[in-house]
């Protein structure tokens, strides 16, 4: 019943042969008896799970289900659930429980899906390996030695286990695509403001942006019809009608230009990645579609641009957590200054303190326009060398990242190591472009991520160049070993 | 590129961050890896770009001045660590 997809349990809710509350149990159960390996779930929501799939039952055998009724996800901890620990990976929200929904949340209920939990995830989102997390890292399902790819690397994880068909991620530098990419599954950032950013937990908010992964291209567009919402509450959410995601996706791919980057495919790029992504550029061509040779010149400066605008935003938004409204305060503190310093001290863990202290760098007197007013300066150029692009091509292919799934503390000790593993996924959040990733091969039996970036809101056309390719590849539908059955 | 202990001070007091002497050390190792990272962009020519504050140049939306949201004090302060008389309670502040 686990290696059902979304599509595949929607119809067989609608036809009868098993209710929610059954496959609510059987996923339930299977996060109860295998996530200890894995470590990807931080909250399970057992008892609101089994009312909500009764709920949904009654809605399927009345006839007035929508569409995503009676369907288990995850949710990752980053968005706030009314009732439920929303703890974003961090010390200092382990004991937080909102009196709120997000409005993601909030459509999922509306949609009638099932809450099974919250997903473990780098603190505050920052990270690329799962290794930040107060709770402990996540393991990749396909290799427990190694890590799943952050910072929705909880999401990933329980997907490529089965643990639950679908599930909520949000992405600021790639923390949807890089773990989609590691874990083997299917994941999309959509275009900045098309997704509301209210009760998502803010890390840098003029890049985060909340998205689906599921196993297939297919159960993305679902999840994508249900996520994306014009939003009020969030002022920079886009007021623009949503489409139906899952009409185009049959779509024949003939004539479809895809722009192939060569500073997508230089020095740093693992051989056998590099192998698997021509190969899945060449099913493309099989496919109908043309290869246009293109150039992003600025990709280089992404990294560094992002390293000053989200560490920057970063220690703005942060500063909320001082002990004071919700969350972890300190023991005892002699006066106020004391309870902001050791409150923070204790509930930010190394990586989340570090970047506090660089944005607070770069924003303080006299460094503001060297830094943080050139970088964003800089986003400008890496937006015009999309935008030019774009005038030639329809969409992007590359790979997600520099190589598959590395092993725990390959890259604890440099913080710069761990950063370039968004070399390749950076530079569409700096220009506010959609991206994702899906299956593409294996090296090592490591699974590898094709990446799609499409232009400002083209994810139809992403998500049916997507279904096409697993129409005709069958990378999506391997399973970690042990995992199948 | 190393920081001087007195420069991590100093960002510490900004962030409201209590930072141990032991820790100063591979702090300020670690920030000066990052920054020479970001150094890199001193060699892009920006010249007559603005910056991008938005990615699709939205402009912030305003709202009617109206109250629009109902009144959840009560729900907030359940959470709170200490709060009494609908106050927030921190450490005393003025003698």
């Amino acid at each position: 019943m686990h290696n059902f997809t979304i599509t595949e349990l929607i119809d067989g809710l609608k036809k009868r042969v098993f209710s929610s509350e059954e496959i609510t149990q059987h996923f339930l159960a299977r996060i109860k008896n295998l996530d200890s390996e894995f470590n990807s779930v931080i909250t399970l929501t057992e008892d609101q799970a089994l009312e909500s799939a009764k709920l949904a039952d009654q809605l399927l055998a009345e006839g007035s289900a929508s569409e995503l009724c009676g369907v288990p996800v995850l949710h990752k901890d980053i968005f706030c659930t009314q009732g439920v620990r929303t703890s974003c990976g961090s010390k200092m929200l382990d004991n937080f429980v909102p009196p709120y929904d997000a409005t993601v949340i909030e459509n999922f209920r509306n949609n009638g899906a099932v809450m099974l939990g919250k997903t473990n995830m780098d603190e505050f989102a920052m990270g690329s390996s799962n290794e930040t997390s107060f709770y402990g890292p996540v393991k990749n399902p396909w290799s427990t030695d190694s890590v799943p790819g952050g910072s929705s690397g909880g999401s990933a994880a329980a997907i490529a286990a089965r643990l639950a068909p679908g599930a909520t991620a949000t992405d600021t530098g790639g923390s949807i695509r890089q773990p989609a990419a590691l874990c083997g599954i299917t994941g999309l950032k959509p275009t900045y403001g098309r997704v509301s950013r209210w009760g998502m937990i803010a890390f840098a908010s003029s890049l985060d942006q909340g998205g689906p992964m599921a196993r297939t291209a297919e159960d993305c567009a679902l999840l994508l019809n249900c996520m994306a919402s014009y939003d009020d509450k969030d002022s920079t959410c886009i007021d623009r009608p949503v489409p139906n995601y899952s009409v185009n996706l049959g779509d024949s791919l003939k004539g479809l230009r895809i722009g192939i980057p060569k500073e997508y495919f230089s020095e740093g790029l693992n051989a056998g990645t590099e192998q698997a992504v021509r190969d899945s550029l060449a099913e493309y061509e099989k496919l109908g579609a043309e290869l246009v040779d293109i150039s992003l010149p600025n990709t280089g400066l992404s990294v560094p641009a992002y390293y000053v605008i989200a560490p920057a935003e970063a220690s703005a938004n942060l500063s909320r957590f001082d002990g004071v409204r919700y969350g972890h305060r300190c023991e005892d503190p002699k006066d106020l200054e004391d309870l902001y310093r050791r409150t923070r001290a204790e509930g930010f863990g190394d990586e989340v303190q570090r970047r506090i202290l660089i944005g607070t760098y770069c924003l303080s007197a006299g460094y503001y326009d060297a830094y943080y007013g050139k970088a964003q300066q800089v986003r400008q150029l890496i937006r015009q060398d999309f935008t030019q692009a774009f005038e030639k091509v329809d969409l992007i292919m590359g790979p997600t990242c520099p190589s598959p799934a590395f092993k725990f503390g390959a890259k604890g000790n440099d913080p710069v190591a761990m950063y370039l593993e968004d070399i390749y996924t950076i530079s569409t959040n700096l220009a506010g472009l959609p991206g994702m990733s899906l299956p593409c091969g294996m090296v090592d039996n490591k699974p590898v991520g094709l990446q799609i970036i499409g232009n400002y809101f083209d994810e139809a056309r992403m998500l049916n160049a997507a279904h096409q390719f697993q129409q005709v590849t069958d990378w999506h539908q391997l399973a970690p070993a042990g995992i199948e059955s | 590129m190393s920081i001087e202990k007195q420069t991590i001070e100093n960002l510490a007091t900004l962030a409201r961050l209590a930072v141990d002497d032991e820790r100063v050390e591979e702090i300020s190792q670690r920030l000066g890896s990052v920054l020479e990272l970001v150094d890199q962009l001193q060699a892009a020519d920006t010249s007559g770009l603005s910056g991008l504050d938005h990615p699709l140049n939205e402009t912030q939306r305003l709202r009617e001045d109206k109250i629009n949201k109902p009144n959840m004090r009560e729900a907030f302060q359940a959470i709170a660590p200490d709060t009494e008389d609908d106050l927030y309670l921190v450490p005393k502040v003025i003698d």
